[in-house]
């Protein structure tokens, strides 16, 4: 049986908390995914959107990179006030305005890990649970994330350091461009065990429809959650 | 074994210690921070020994140490941090002592940008580090590739008792692809331990590593030893390279690394309009391969880096026609685009044909 989620079992990202956390282990797709869901969520939305880019821990392929796609989605973007290129972990005292702005949906974007939610302990007395998605996101073809065992115990350690829990997990399961059916498939599975010990719903399930030319209908029905379609915004077309 | 998505850093490290490395010393810089980290996290675990070093100098002297004992020692770094390593390095030459030094470069000079590049190919292949001598440096275009030249670079490092650099530009340390650990490196004949390493001397024999040769006539003796038995032996036994659609080709582009393999697209879109073009990826570049460039029907050869055309004069040489060599790059961390190659190739090769 599938966990529903905020009520719902299959729900729009309009349905999700006013701010939406964006977390997961490192590696796992984090940004990629944050960024395809902002675009989704301003093409759904009639409300304002923010998106923070809070992570600390990446040197390339932050969203900051994509900041002028972002803006053009009619999103304000909050990020790095050092600038793309540093590694200087800087956040602007704007990331606070949105929290208290409740007028602004709130899409936040951490750096991978139990490091990259450190930075939201200074939000902390900002972030009120009633209102907050605590999103992981997943890949299984990640070494440190490939078992039930595994996943539960990167959930427990981003819990731990951010003091929030995890409201939902995301399949982002893939082998980027060699992503078949499948592979999207035993990430699903795995998930649902995961799903089904901690009792939080799979709320989204990703992937490239490019990519995964083999996901039938048949195969999208066995999919929980809502099947959100990626556009790589971080990869090059030659990556 | 099936494939894992891993980050080229991390795969790097993960590659070194199923090749057997169990020493690793370093120093944290952008961007190869993830290789310390996960030899930090991973050495103890298989009995191996992490050592954050005081600084880049003595990270490379420990390895020297490492090796002389005939451990597979590994250090890693970014540009500055390698300029820092450059004595070391002519050090561990002098005492013929296998190790594997990675570079993972990015933008300079200086401590420039911690963005990609590939400005440390002269560093690299003509040696920051004084006296005549060569170590092979291999140049990987994926974080496979990346996983496959690790395990090599021991390989190579103990059949010639040299230093070994896997030149990266930083994409390729910070990229996430899909990768297999498990291939098999090519095994080469590892020079005995008990002929030269400290510790495993045969009774009655003490075995030294020496690197002050103060005796000049022995000086030269051993470089000429090195540049005509070791080098010749490496040049004929280690030069890769790769090319791609250069069966029928009339031009070429010559690119390694990350740079490689956005030229590989703006190969594919100008073949699709007609023209034929192809790629020449030096795997290693020193040794350098020559003789992909014996290719006569090449009229002109376009050179592609992130840097200010540092390969060019390799190229020059290795063609033999000096007017035949274009350039174009982008430097300082800067990325070209699959279509700056598109544009330069029609402009320079006069339109698609």
């Amino acid at each position: 049986m599938k966990i529903a989620c905020n009520g719902k079992e299959n729900g729009m990202v309009t349905d999700d908390k006013r701010v939406r956390i964006i977390s997961g282990h490192y590696g796992s797709g984090k940004t990629e995914f944050a960024v395809n869901y902002a675009a989704l969520l301003a093409r759904q939305s009639d409300r304002k959107i923010a998106f923070a880019d809070m992570d600390i821990v990446n040197v390339y392929f932050r969203s900051r990179e994509v900041r002028d796609k972002i803006m053009a989605m009619g999103i304000r973007m909050i990020d790095s006030s050092i600038g793309a290129g540093a590694d200087v972990p800087a956040i602007p005292a704007e990331s606070y305005a949105p929290f208290e702005d409740k007028s602004y949906e709130y899409i936040i974007d951490l750096g991978g890990n139990d490091v990259g939610t450190i930075v939201l302990g200074r939000y902390r007395q900002w972030i009120d649970l009633d209102e907050t998605d605590f999103f992981m996101v997943v890949n299984i073809f990640r070494p440190d994330t490939n078992s039930v065992e595994k996943i539960l115990a990167a959930k427990e350690s981003l819990e731990v350091a951010s003091g929030l829990k995890v409201t939902g997990f995301i399949n982002n399961s893939n082998l980027v461009r060699e992503t078949t059916a499948a592979d999207v498939l035993e990430g699903e599975s795995m998930l649902a065990q995961v799903s089904q010990i901690c009792q939080v719903p799979i709320r989204y399930t990703t992937y490239v429809e490019e990519i995964v030319t083999d996901m039938t209908e048949e195969k999208k029905e066995q999919l929980s959650g809502e099947v959100i379609p990626l556009t790589y915004f971080m990869r090059e077309v030659w990556m | 074994m099936a494939k894992v998505i891993m980050k080229g850093n991390e795969a790097i490290a993960k590659a070194a210690i199923l090749a057997g490395c169990r020493y690793f010393m370093g120093y944290p810089i952008t961007p190869q921070n993830e290789v310390p980290e996960y030899f930090s996290r991973e050495l103890p675990l298989v009995g191996g020994t992490f050592v954050q070093a005081e600084s880049e100098v003595a990270a490379i002297n420990m390895v020297y140490g490492a090796g002389a004992a005939g451990a597979r020692a590994m250090t890693s770094s970014s540009s500055p941090g390698i300029a820092l390593k450059q004595e070391g390095i002519g050090y561990c030459v002098k005492g013929e002592i296998p190790c594997v030094v990675v570079s993972m470069m990015r933008g300079g000079p200086g401590l420039g940008t911690i963005q990609p590049s590939q400005s440390d190919y002269l560093q690299a292949t003509r040696g920051g580090s004084n006296g005549d001598y060569h170590i092979p440096v291999l140049a990987p275009g994926s974080v496979q590739e990346a996983v496959d030249f690790v395990k090599e670079s021991f390989e190579i490092a103990e059949c010639y008792r040299t230093p070994v650099m896997v030149l990266c530009d930083g994409l390729i340390g910070q990229m996430m692809e899909p990768v297999e650990l498990d291939h098999e490196p090519t095994k080469r004949e590892k020079v005995d331990l008990s002929t030269w390493a400290l510790g495993h001397s045969p009774k009655g024999k003490t075995n030294t590593i020496i690197n002050l040769d103060i005796d000049a006539p022995n000086c030269e003796r051993e470089n000429f030893r090195f540049f005509e038995e070791k080098y010749p032996a490496i040049e004929k036994n280690e030069v890769r390279w790769e090319e791609f659609m250069m069966e029928d080709a009339e031009y070429a582009f010559v690119s390694y690394g990350t740079t490689a393999r956005i030229i590989k697209n703006a190969v594919k879109a100008l073949r699709a309009e007609g023209m034929k073009i192809g790629l020449v990826r030096p795997q290693t570049l020193w040794p350098f391969p020559q003789k992909p460039f014996e290719n006569k029907k090449i009229k002109k050869w376009i050179v592609g880096e992130m840097n200010m055309g540092q390969m060019v004069p390799d190229v020059q040489l290795a063609c033999g026609k000096k007017e035949d060599v274009l350039f174009y790059g982008r430097t300082g961390g800067m990325i070209p685009t699959p279509e700056e190659y598109i544009d330069f190739a029609k402009k320079e090769l006069g339109g698609a044909k």
